[in-house]
């Protein structure tokens, strides 16, 4: 059974699963620029800065407050959605008139920065998380070995993807939301209020990059590096789905992901340059994206 | 006239300076002048922000790396196939990127420089993490020892004295004026029965090419092609530069490089070291929230309300 048509079916479930993993990340992180990008039209280039300031903070609130995973679960999040509604009020706002692209160098700009100051305070080696007592141990399958916290990860990330999906598809918010994207104008006129509602969404766009990077922690180094590293490969991702619907944005992060995963197993010289030949590919045959509405 | 005027004095600076600061790091800034040169021509001419120039000097300087050290060239044929060499490559990406707009053109041009950059770092020619290093200098035309810094300085003055015009020159033709209408107003230049997308394509490889020919000049003063010429922090950089000189600007790219060089080794030097990316950081948000117009597009802005 541990070998089919002459595939050492250990290993490639081992590499399945390490791509369901990155693709968990990377759906969680890419709908985050999604929404943001929705209602704002801007693409957040900090977000990568902002997943790995969200690990860094899981570790220090471990490290130095002695905040367990399951709080820094809770409050991780918040406190990055908050760096990002002070960002979106004090920073991108003034600029919103402005043409696009100076919002994302400015974005950029709070990337470099938060980035450096991470490297000046804790260097770039990288610091390990300790897994959480209760996701220790796995569990053995017929064909492959699970690693509970690698299992916790994937349901987790599910399960906030489809909420949030579930959020902005079925409820009224969502619908709100989705009005502000069509025409904010028109919803002004009727009395919502708008800016309120940008600064919320970027901050739950932020906070989403926050929760990734806590769920991060424990898997990969905690490093200034690992934001940037991530967010170019979900920026090829984003290319990829376009930034046409929600539910794309998490299929694409997904799929990706396991199309990382089976490159790394079949062809391991080509894993790191896989996704950015697919994007090659879909700009190609379908320039809008595997799910962009544009023309 | 104006400009004639403009180009000889800077052409008269260009042969002084070096009398008066380190050769060396006068070259560093032309190489990065010229790239940003480059990278302004898209940016500030066509509206269209690349995040993967690095993708380009890194190739001019490997390719012209390469064939220095293993084929005996002179080094101004070396520059000559490194240029090709990024134009070409400009050719593959330009055709893809131009597809997408915006925001997209932005994350398209970086994906596909990461793409390079992968593959830099995993080829074996290109030493990987080391770099390549001691490329020789050469004999321009077989006759003059560029090892000499100051053969080295003119060498490398007069291959910015052309690039800078080839610049100027593409903005200032027919060519160039399509292309600012494609800037102003895209949707009128596509109805007026412009190519758009053709003209966009054109102008990438010749920013390409331009980019190219600066990394492999700097190949040539550093006697180095290292991976940090292709990183996207290099991409990001030529942004910086373009932004804080004023964009779309002739002279905001040369203003902007020489200071963000000239900031980099000030602090490289001293134990500020560690907040070049911090400093990097900053300099981009105050200008893109209270200096959108960069050093030289403010100034151009203040002699023309009060001397015009």
């Amino acid at each position: 059974m541990a070998t089919f048509l002459g595939i050492n079916l250990f290993g490639l479930f081992g590499q399945l699963l390490v791509g369901l993993i990155n693709g968990s990340f990377y759906a969680l992180l890419s709908l985050g620029l999604a929404i943001i990008f929705g209602l704002l039209k801007i693409i957040n280039f900090a977000q990568g800065a902002l997943y790995m300031v969200g690990a860094f903070f899981a570790w220090i609130a471990l490290d130095s407050m002695g905040v367990n995973y399951w709080a820094a679960l809770v409050f991780v999040p918040l406190a990055v959605g908050a760096i990002g509604v002070l960002m979106e009020r004090f920073l991108l706002r003034p600029i919103a008139n402005e043409d696009h692209l100076y919002s994302l160098l400015l974005t950029f700009g709070l990337a470099l920065i938060l980035q450096g100051t991470f490297t000046h305070l804790y260097g770039s080696s990288g610091l390990s998380y300790a897994i959480p007592e209760a996701l220790k141990g796995g569990t053995r399958l017929p064909f492959m070995y699970l690693p509970n916290y690698r299992a916790w990860i994937i349901v987790a990330s599910l399960v906030v993807c489809a909420g949030t999906w579930y959020m902005i598809e079925k409820t009224k918010l969502g619908a709100y939301l989705r009005a502000g994207t069509e025409n904010p104008a028109l919803m002004q006129a009727f009395g919502i209020n708008v800016p309120l509602i940008v600064t919320l969404t970027f901050g739950f766009g932020v906070g989403l990059a926050g929760l990734a990077g806590v769920m991060a922690a424990p898997v990969y180094a905690v490093s200034p590096e690992m934001g940037s590293n991530m967010l170019i490969v979900v920026f090829a991702i984003v290319v990829i789905g376009g930034m046409g619907s929600i539910g794309g944005a998490i299929l694409t992060g997904l799929g990706m992901g396991i199309v990382e995963g089976l490159t790394k197993y079949f062809y391991p010289e080509a894993s790191t340059t896989v996704i950015f030949v697919v994007m090659v590919v879909v700009l190609l045959t379908k320039p809008a994206g595997l799910f962009g509405k544009e023309a | 006239m104006k400009i004639n005027k403009l180009a000889i004095f800077l052409i008269g600076l260009g042969l002084v300076a070096p009398f008066a600061l380190y050769p060396v790091f006068l070259m560093k800034v032309m190489c990065f002048a010229l790239f940003a040169c480059a990278f302004n021509l898209l940016l500030g001419y066509v509206g269209l922000l690349s995040f993967g120039h690095a993708a380009f000097l890194g190739t001019g300087g490997y390719v012209t790396g390469y064939l220095m050290m293993n084929t005996g060239i002179t080094p101004e044929l070396g520059i000559l196939c490194g240029t090709i060499a990024a134009g070409l490559l400009g050719a593959v990406y330009g055709k893809l990127a131009v597809k997408r707009e915006g925001i997209y053109f932005a994350m398209v041009t970086l994906a596909l420089a990461q793409l390079a950059f992968f593959v830099y770092l995993q080829a074996p020619f290109t030493g990987g993490e080391d770099g390549m290093q001691g490329v020789p200098r050469g004999m321009l035309f077989g006759l003059i020892d560029l090892n000499d810094n100051m053969n080295m300085y003119y060498f490398v003055f007069a291959i910015f004295l052309f690039g800078f015009w080839l610049v100027n020159r593409t903005v200032h033709s027919p060519f160039g004026q399509i292309l600012k209408a494609i800037r102003e107003n895209e949707p009128r230049a596509v109805s007026l029965g412009y190519n758009v997308n053709d003209y966009k394509w054109a102008v990438f490889i010749i920013s390409a090419a331009l980019a190219g020919m600066a990394g492999a000049t700097k190949t040539l003063v550093f006697e180095l092609a290292s991976l940090t010429d292709a990183h996207w922090h290099m991409s990001g950089e030529v942004v910086l530069m373009t932004l804080l000189g004023g964009m779309g600007t002739i002279l905001g790219p040369i203003v902007g490089a020489a200071s963000v060089v000239g900031i980099q080794n000030y602090m490289s030097g001293g134990e500020l070291g560690n907040y070049v990316h911090i400093i990097m950081g900053l300099i981009f948000v105050v200008c893109v929230l209270a200096f959108r117009n960069g050093i030289v597009g403010e100034i151009q802005k203040v002699i023309k309300r009060n001397f015009n």
